[in-house]
């Protein structure tokens, strides 16, 4: 039997224009979304005994539990059952990658709102009113609250570590020009309009069912057999769609299903823990806040040769993901820019806060926008524009091609998105309008900005980076395919069912995705890091390709030809001038005996880092982009207003422009709120206290900008991608830097664009006053 | 007993609990999922239904709208609004396996990702495009001020919005909802409706009598305040009283220079009335929460729930506005700007209620505004708001009335700054200067989630900086605004 070419398979996948067509295909949930079909897991009809669950937390951020009196709970209404720490089977501890994440306080409390105990009860009301009654005696101990006291007590979740290359000491002293920076950086909450939830059903003797909302069911899987002391073999996690991840549902998930599990298992019904949405806010890890610092040298042209970058992440009160987020922050502090001499540290304060989590972006923006202040800066100190500086410092022949963590850049496409951009966004001649508009306004200022983004594309822990498939064609010609993946809007099944189609040549309306399944395909990684297309997309293929493999040999068999020349195309296989229908292929095979099921398997190749000596190349690629943002601030008050927005952003070749534009729009309007509107607020006993969505505010629809151009640069993937296209989840979260940096470039023509302003992140109406009475004493 | 429509089931209900939220009887007790929790506190949409009610003339014409269609949020609403009502959730929408033009247009605009906010965006249109009017972007805008959605970024659901409301409407349609107006017609609303847990009074007599009855029950009017009590605090309502269907109460009018509005008359009701005696008052009321909650909340509620910062009360403080108290057996007239006793106080005594607000219509000579800054422009609170109310005599200040929210335990005037700035020529920029100077040490505001309270009072000042500057500027006018009105 000879094997399938390739290349018969990359056409398929590339020049079918059927393919074309299902680049516009609606999201695969649309109709049942808009028709309140879709169901998620709160809608799941209630099993027989189905009772509720509620947590009790913690009102102060550090202390030593003496005493928790449960009385009064277990004394209310409904109430079934009542946990704590104490009554967990196996282990406590359900920290991702390192130990510090108790499923419910064990003995210490690490942050004011620290899950201490669970109720059960009949209603969920009942189980709410129910968790409020403890009485919880901690004898308080000195909270760490700001990366300030931590950095001061030398707390940290995880040692620091440090990136360099050339001789930065050397550099900065050799540099004509010098500067000095400092950005706090706020986090931000998920605000996922479903909140966390989880229903774990009991099976026979100890088995587990789990419906969750979940970005990664196997970690669910792993933590629930590991709090109730049995095999993973036992459990079973289903998850068909959440509403809304952003990775606030990649770890933080499992601890509601493990609680819910718990009960279940005690009482052998059915329990749901779905958390009010102010807990959910209290609770759950957010976006780091970092406190930044950076120095750099450069030339009269503004062209820097020497940085030195500091990032301070605040973990909160366990490692989590933080090891890989605050990497993740150094690995983006150069941006698009060469840096020469450079070093960059970044430090994992552990403070008595929620512990800090994946967020779109993963450290990325966070370390992203020290780049683009440190090329404000230098713009200001040298006269600039800011984007004359900014095209004068990206990677290239001339300047250089080495990060500084030693990967090599291939195929950069910086550059050319940025003068293309330039022009379509019409930028010179809307710099020199404004520069006009403001001369002649005293209290409304217009600021603009073109900011780039090269983000890198893979799990920085290695292992991740693989993934499974398990695709089914039955007897009538449909197919079910399964994957590691899970669906949380960002439209992975509707790209998985194109694939599908394409691979087997058949209508979209074959293919029926289905949840996510821990029984289905095994140990996968979470749906995180952008990869959920690349990697699964790539597993589903790598089933399709078996499957057409052995109807192939079938098929060119039948015919007496060679399988080299079967094709599946336009619902029919054909080999030379023999051709069958889908259907018919599909029932002959099966009467023929030949399976019709297989799993597929992917690993991302190339990877190679060495975190010891921090060189290698963590990242398969990198996805591209840039934004242009228009601003106008009122100076008396600090209000602004985003007017126009223009962007150019790299997915290679696009599998869905509609999904792909879609992912675009949505990061930036997220990644503008995480820098204007969207404040946490902490009070002095470390009580979050921007706790709703009174409080805390996410962009509304008056805040999409008016003027809103979003262009994909049509380039396929250098790297051979599935149908070389790029990942899109989280890069074009961080064109929204351009939105920060046109606020300072109004605010900069206070100071007749001479001084950086001091803009701290989020910029609300309160931060931007401060930056101008900043400007304006330092003026 | 309340009656309704739900969707198109009439469903009575006659022993439920007072406090069950419209939302947890549609997803807990009749399986209606379509409709989804998002946040329970009325700020995100995902809950939203449309609420159809027959026109107010009774017996309506061939050309009328027979129902008027409102969106609201069914997180913050009790069964006890919905008396005579329909509502609609999304489920209704679909006709067999057609998609009604609002969910085609979602769809094609690929305006869901996510989709757990989805059907509360449509549910927004869809009360947008019962209206049968043309809309533009900053309809839509308006009209969906109070659905978030944290996945899109929104641009497809504004395209598919103003898509679906140019579509042809279909004139069966008009038929359909006169049966149901007559339906709704046919459903008798008096105080002996009144449940166990739920009195339904119809007059002041009746309602007076309940609350003498139930001295411990709650005046429940738009609940999209007291709700929160329920769902966020957790107490049990056990026994309301509506103000929502006693005589008067609803009602809006004009008599010789003075606007007198019913307490239980919605922000929504209103809005056309005010907006047209008071036009610069047209952003406040904007920003006044988001359409779903000016659908529900009362103009009574926010003066009664004496928030320090509700939006309404420092406007009709600047506007020298009165509440009528009443008590069944007698009245008393009481200036706002005197009704605010301390945090959340008010002078109502225990079986007293708000009538109506009382409300001096402008002479040509006064210049009205009101000034909000908040982090969000749509739907958030106020850090600072301030109302303004000027009155010039051949450019010399004659009378300044002012209203302060968010700086004080209550809403607030400023004495000082009144009597300062009369006799001054306005256009002289000592009068920037002294109302700045006032207004530095006028209030001591605190720091709270929302501002500090240094920002508070640069605000006060900044604020009072931009009025002097819009009234003087004339011909030269510069820009003070980074949104223009729409």
């Amino acid at each position: 039997m000879r094997k399938l070419k390739e290349q018969t398979i990359q056409s398929a996948g590339k020049t079918d224009s059927k393919s074309m067509a299902r680049r516009s295909s609606p999201h695969e949930s649309a109709v049942r979304q808009v028709t309140g079909n879709a169901r998620y897991v709160d809608d799941i009809p209630a099993p027989a005994n189905l009772m509720h669950a509620a947590i009790g937390i913690s009102s102060v951020a550090s202390g030593n539990i003496k005493h928790i009196d449960l009385s009064q709970v277990w004394e209310s209404p409904g109430v079934i059952d009542v946990i704590t720490a104490d009554d967990v089977p196996g282990h406590i501890d359900i920290g991702p990658v390192f130990k510090g994440d108790p499923v419910l306080a064990d003995k210490e409390i690490k942050f004011h709102g620290q899950p201490v105990f669970a109720v059960l009860a009949k209603t969920l009301e009942m189980a709410k009113v129910a968790a409020t009654l403890a009485t919880i005696d901690i004898e308080k101990t000195a909270a760490i609250l700001t990366v300030a006291e931590a950095k001061e007590a030398q707390s940290f979740v995880r040692p620091s570590h440090q990136m360099s290359q050339g001789n930065p000491a050397l550099g900065l002293r050799e540099a004509k020009h010098t500067a000095k920076g400092t950005l706090s950086i706020g986090g931000q909450e998920h605000l996922y309009i479903e909140g966390q939830v989880s229903m774990a059903v009991p099976q026979e003797e100890d088995r587990m069912f789990i419906y969750t909302s979940s970005q990664h069911p196997s970690e669910v899987q792993k933590l629930v057999a590991e709090v109730l002391d049995i095999k993973l073999n036992k459990v079973v996690v289903d998850m068909r769609r959440m509403g809304g991840g952003f990775g606030g549902k990649e770890t933080q998930a499992a601890q509601w299903a493990c609680i819910a599990a718990l009960f279940a298992a005690r009482k052998g019904c059915a329990v749901k823990l779905r958390l009010p949405r102010q807990q959910d806010m209290i609770v759950t890890g957010k976006r780091h806040p970092f406190e930044n610092s950076f120095e750099v040298g450069f030339d009269d042209n503004g062209k820097i040769n020497a940085a030195k970058i500091e990032v301070n992440g605040n973990c909160g009160h366990s490692p989590d993901l933080s090891d890989a987020i605050v990497d993740r922050a150094m690995f983006h502090a150069d941006n698009t820019y060469f840096l020469e001499h450079c070093q960059i540290d970044g430090h994992r304060l552990k403070t008595h806060q929620v512990s800090h989590t994946a967020y779109r972006g993963f450290g990325g923006p966070q370390g992203m926008i020290m780049a683009e202040a440190m090329i404000d800066k230098v713009a200001r100190a040298t006269g600039k524009d800011p984007l004359e500086v900014r095209k004068l410092n990206l990677y290239g022949e001339n300047n250089g091609l080495t990060t500084p963590y030693g990967m090599h850049i291939e195929n950069d496409l910086s550059a050319e998105i940025i003068t293309k951009l330039e022009q379509s966004s019409d930028y010179w001649a809307r710099r020199a309008s404004i520069t006009e508009f403001n001369k002649s306004s005293p209290i409304i200022k217009k600021g603009l900005a073109l900011t780039p983004v090269k983000f890198g594309i893979s799990f920085t822990a290695k292992h991740l980076n693989q993934a499974g498939a398990l695709v089914h064609v039955y007897t009538d010609g449909s197919i079910q395919a399964n994957h590691g993946g899970t669906e949380m809007g960002q439209g992975l099944h509707t790209k998985i069912g194109q694939i599908v189609a394409n691979e087997f040549g058949v209508s979209l309306d074959e293919v029926e995705v289905t949840s996510t399944r821990t029984d289905k395909v095994p140990n996968t990684s979470p749906t995180a890091a952008s990869s959920g297309t690349d990697l699964n997309g790539k597993a589903v293929q790598n089933a399709c390709i078996a499957i057409k493999q052995r109807l192939a040999d079938f098929f060119a068999d039948s015919v007496n030809a060679g399988p080299d020349l079967v094709q599946f195309h336009d619902n029919k296989i054909t080999c030379g001038k023999h051709e069958l229908s889908w259907e018919s292929l599909v029932q002959k095979a099966y009467f023929a005996r030949v399976s019709l099921s297989a799993s597929g398997f992917y690993k991302t190749p190339k990877l190679a880092y060495d975190r010891e000596t921090a060189k290698g190349r963590p990242f398969f690629y990198f996805a591209y982009g840039a934004s242009v943002s228009e601003v106008s601030i009122d100076t008396l008050t600090g209000e602004h207003k985003v007017d126009r927005v223009d962007i150019l952003h790299d997915v290679g070749t696009s599998l869905n422009e509609g999904i792909d534009i879609g992912q675009i729009e949505g990061a930036f309007i997220q990644g503008m709120g995480w820098l204007t509107t969207e404040d946490l607020v902490w009070d002095k006993e470390g009580r979050l206290i921007s706790n709703n969505l009174a409080t805390y505010k996410i962009p509304a629809i008056g805040d999409t900008p008016e003027v809103f151009n979003v262009n994909l640069l049509k380039r396929p993937n250098a790297e051979d991608s599935i149908y070389h296209s790029k990942a899109v989840g989280e890069p074009p979260f961080m064109l929204a830097i351009s939105v920060w940096c046109a606020m300072k470039d109004a605010l900069a023509s206070l100071a007749d664009y001479k001084c950086d302003p001091q803009l701290e992140t989020p910029a609300t109406p309160e931060r931007v006053m401060a930056a101008i009475s900043h400007l304006r004493r330092t003026q | 007993m309340i009656q309704f429509l739900l969707n198109d089931q009439l469903t009575s209900i006659d022993s439920e609990r007072a406090d069950l939220t419209l939302l947890n009887y549609l997803r807990d007790n009749v399986a209606l999922t379509g409709t989804k929790e998002g946040c329970a506190s009325g700020d995100c949409g995902a809950c939203t239904v449309v609420i159809a009610e027959a026109s107010q003339s009774g017996q309506s014409s061939d050309t009328e709208n027979p129902l008027s269609y409102k969106a609201i949020n069914s997180c913050v609403t009790f069964l006890s609004a919905l008396q005579g009502k329909q509502v609609i959730t999304v489920e209704q929408l679909q006709t067999g396996k057609a998609l009604h033009p609002v969910q085609q247009a979602m769809v094609d605009a690929n305006a869901t990702q996510c989709g757990f906010c989805t059907p509360g965006f449509v549910m927004s249109i869809f009360a947008l495009y019962q209206q049968n009017e043309p809309v533009n972007r900053a309809d839509v805008i308006t009209a969906l001020s109070g659905n978030l959605c944290r996945c899109t970024g929104y641009k497809p659901i504004i395209a598919a919005a103003i898509t679906a409301c140019h579509a042809e409407r279909d004139l069966a349609d008009m038929q359909q909802r006169r049966e149901v107006a007559n339906q709704l017609n046919a459903i008798n609303i008096n105080a002996e409706n009144s449940t166990d847990n739920l009195c339904l009074p119809r007059t002041r007599q009746q309602l007076a009598s309940f609350i003498k009855q139930y001295p411990n029950a709650l005046l429940v009017a738009g609940s999209t305040d007291l709700a929160l009590e329920h769902t966020q605090q957790l107490k049990p309502l056990k026994k309301l009283i509506s103000l929502s269907y006693v005589d008067g109460l609803k009602r809006a009018s004009q008599q010789n220079n003075t606007l007198s509005i019913g307490s239980a008359c919605t922000l929504g009701d209103i809005q056309a009335l005010m907006l047209e005696h008071f036009p610069s008052l047209h952003e406040i009321i904007e920003r006044f929460a988001s359409v779903p909650i000016r659908n529900q909340a009362t103009l009574g509620g926010n003066i009664a729930g004496a928030s320090p910062i509700g939006d309404m009360a420092p406007v009709l403080i600047a506007l020298n506005a009165s509440v009528i108290l009443d008590n069944g057996a007698s009245t008393r007239t009481v200036v706002l700007r005197e009704f605010f006793t301390a945090y959340r106080q008010t002078q109502l005594s225990q079986g007293e209620w708000i009538h109506s607000i009382e409300i001096p219509l402008l002479k040509p000579n006064q210049h009205l505004v009101a000034y909000k800054i908040s982090k969000r422009f749509e739907d958030d609170i106020s850090a600072v708001c301030m109302a303004l109310n000027l009155t010039l005599d051949q450019g010399v200040v004659t009378r300044l009335s002012t209203g302060f929210g968010g700086v004080a335990a209550t809403p607030a005037f400023c004495a000082d700054l009144e009597q300062e700035i009369v006799g001054k020529i306005w256009k002289k920029s000592e009068c920037v200067d002294a109302g700045k100077q006032i207004l530095t040490s006028a209030f001591t505001p605190i720091d709270d989630v929302r501002a500090t309270a240094e920002y508070r009072i640069q605000m006060l000042e900044n604020l009072w900086h931009r009025f002097w500057l819009e009234t003087n500027a004339q011909d030269n006018a510069i820009a003070t605004r980074v949104i223009q009105d729409a």
